[in-house]
């Protein structure tokens, strides 16, 4: 468990844009009549996107109303969840997965990029192009050690490759996520040794 | 080795197209309808044949599980498919989502009709959202080729929907996932009443794994004699690897069930980093089970019951391999810390102890620890396990027992060696 608090500094008030008011209808839709309380964590994710990446607390107060939950409900749920985040974030947000399998593979070299190349954990660089935190496994340990930046997953890295694709984000050259080697997906580096027959 | 026509997850890697015409063309909702025709207890009963034990990690008989849902309840039933791969070391949910996600598509109507559910839930880990770009897309397919949703060419209304969480290890638990989809905190429910009894809103519910559902359509294809012929008794069928680590080459692959670690390293992982030899230990199933050491590996089968047989578990199937650079107390260690972060603060001896034994970790990986402290350590760790409402309670502690049992010399020598770095003696006991 960890304590996490809302930002001391707020904006005065929220609002879906239409597109993702609809979308919000949508997503309310799919659970049974009288249970919209489900579609609370996609609609506050769905508020953090709109809100370049972090979730004020008037959104916590409309995401309740439109979802007639009581506010402590809601905020429970933004508070419990560390997808959340509770103050803003830099415009490319680096979550460096640094448990076992990673850090048997390098995390801890890539957390020190991280702290020289961006500043310290949780605060955002002077430029606000990036902010970086560690986070608990994401997922993706064959191709460890790795980093998700905003929506996508970079593995395989190095300290060298990972410099790099820094580099290239802070001035706005293309990168391309998924393996940062030659590799398909998690097939071994070398190439797949199974599934080779099945064309 | 598993032949490649063995193999169930074709698209493992991501070579093919994930598309529904491609994944047709692979086989992919061949003779669907046939099974429907058969009825739900055939199914069920085709299952429980195949020997299936459910991949997220218990190992709980799938078949089983599907027959304890009511028959003639007036509430609706649900399956809930838990896709929220979290546990360390493991990613192997998140190639069959993102390359052969219509073999879970599939493998959803199969399982729902067989539960007589017409609503599925897929909660996916929050993180996943590639992953969920994906799948959504897989659905869209086959609601529009009506192969799913109401009215479709199976004659069973199926509706499937995505969900997702926000990063929560501990909703990989069955009724936190339930508490978490029902829009609230992801902290488990005391058990009894299951699922089955009383699960998503109240009504009937069963929970599978991603891996359990989507192997399922080639079990009714190519028979439950073909799956259970795979593998040894009582632990039959192919199971995705994930072996990560100190190996050559990290990989995903489907292997038969109870292949030989040591094969599964060698053959399919380019071996262990530096030579067979130059292996410390493993912790063969996700960061929940204990740590076997070298020693133990040399004949070692990967499957439920000769992993507990060695005081381990097949988990998730996740190999994470260290080599004899790791320092074993820090790699313990960073688990605890895990389970520490994870923890959903409900239990006290999990809340409390998950922390209090990563901070006593972290001062023995520095030596600053007395020996005696390792046996309260250990006490500590079974006033965890077993007291809590889930088993991340018992996940946080077979890991530090694991070590424990296993490398107490590393730790104690670490002690030393401080001690005389500070030029102490230890005091004579």
């Amino acid at each position: 468990m960890s304590v996490r608090r809302l930002d001391p500094a707020q904006p005065a008030s929220f609002e879906f844009t239409p597109e993702n008011l609809a979308w919000a209808k949508e997503q309310i839709a799919k659970y049974p009549k009288g249970r919209q309380w489900a579609a609370v964590i996609p609609l506050l994710w769905r508020a953090q996107e709109q809100q370049e990446g972090w979730l004020p607390e008037p959104a916590i107060r409309d995401v309740s109303d439109m979802l007639d939950m009581p506010y402590i409900r809601t905020y429970e749920i933004a508070t419990f969840y560390t997808m959340f985040n509770l103050s803003p974030i830099g415009k490319y947000h680096v979550q460096l997965c640094g448990t076992t399998p990673c850090m048997l593979r390098g995390a801890e070299e890539i957390r020190q990029i991280c702290l020289e190349k961006i500043g310290p954990e949780g605060k955002v660089s002077p430029d606000g192009l990036f902010s970086w935190i560690e986070v608990e496994c994401l997922g993706a340990c064959v191709n460890a050690p790795m980093v998700q930046i905003n929506k996508d997953y970079f593995e395989d890295l190095t300290p060298d490759i990972f410099t790099n694709i820094l580099e290239k984000l802070r001035t706005g050259v293309a990168v391309k996520p998924g393996p940062q080697i030659n590799r398909q997906f998690s097939a071994p580096a070398s190439g797949p040794r199974t599934l080779l027959t099945t064309e | 080795m598993l032949s490649d026509k063995d193999r169930i997850f074709k698209n493992l890697y991501g070579q093919l197209d994930w598309r529904l015409p491609a994944a047709q063309k692979r086989g992919v909702w061949d003779g669907t309808k046939g099974f429907l025709e058969k009825g739900p207890d055939w199914i069920i009963e085709e299952v429980k044949a195949s020997g299936l034990r459910g991949r997220g990690g218990a190992g709980f008989p799938t078949g089983l599980k599907w027959s304890f849902m009511p028959k003639n309840d007036p509430r609706p039933s649900y399956l809930v498919v838990n896709a929220d791969e979290s546990e360390p070391g493991t990613c192997k949910d998140r190639d069959i989502m993102r390359h052969d996600p219509h073999l879970l598509i599939e493998g959803c109507l199969l399982a729902g009709f067989a539960m007589r559910a017409h609503a599925c839930y897929i909660y996916l880990r929050g993180e996943y959202i590639r992953e969920r770009e994906r799948l959504q897309a897989a659905v869209d397919e086959a609601y529009a080729a009506k192969l799913i949703g109401k009215n479709n060419v199976h004659g069973w209304d199926f509706d499937i929907y995505l969900h997702h969480g926000a990063g929560a290890y501990i909703c990989g638990e069955e009724t936190a996932l339930l508490e978490s989809l029902e829009g609230k905190k992801g902290q488990p429910r005391l058990k009894p009443p299951f699922p089955a009894n009383a699960g998503l809103w109240g009504a009937p519910t069963t929970v599978n794994n991603v891996e359990s559902i989507a192997v399922v359509p080639d079990i009714l294809r190519r028979g439950s004699a073909w799956f259970a012929a795979l593998g040894r008794p009582n632990n039959t069928g192919t199971k995705l690897f994930c072996i990560s680590g100190h190996v050559n080459e990290p990989c995903n692959v489907e292997e038969e069930m109870g292949i030989p670690l040591r094969e599964l390293i060698e053959k399919h992982a380019g071996g262990v980093r530096g030579g067979w030899d130059n292996l410390l230990a493993v912790i063969p199933g996700g960061s929940s089970v204990p740590c076997v050491p070298a020693t133990m590996c040399q004949e070692l089968l990967m499957d439920f019951d000769s992993l507990r047989d060695v005081q381990s578990g097949l988990g998730t199937a996740a190999v994470i391999v260290m080599d004899k650079s790791t320092d074993i107390i820090k790699a313990i260690s960073r688990i605890a810390y895990f389970y520490k972060h994870e923890s959903c603060g409900q239990c006290t001896p999990c809340r409390e102890g998950t922390g209090w034994m990563w901070r006593v970790l972290e001062r023995m990986v520095k030596g600053e620890a007395t020996p005696k402290e390792i046996d309260m350590l250990y006490d500590v760790s079974k006033q965890i396990e077993g007291h809590t409402i889930c088993a991340l309670g018992d996940a946080a502690a077979w890991p530090v027992q694991g070590l424990i049992r296993h490398f107490r010399h590393v730790i104690e020598e670490r002690m030393e060696q401080r001690a005389k770095e500070e030029g102490q003696v230890l005091a004579a006991e």
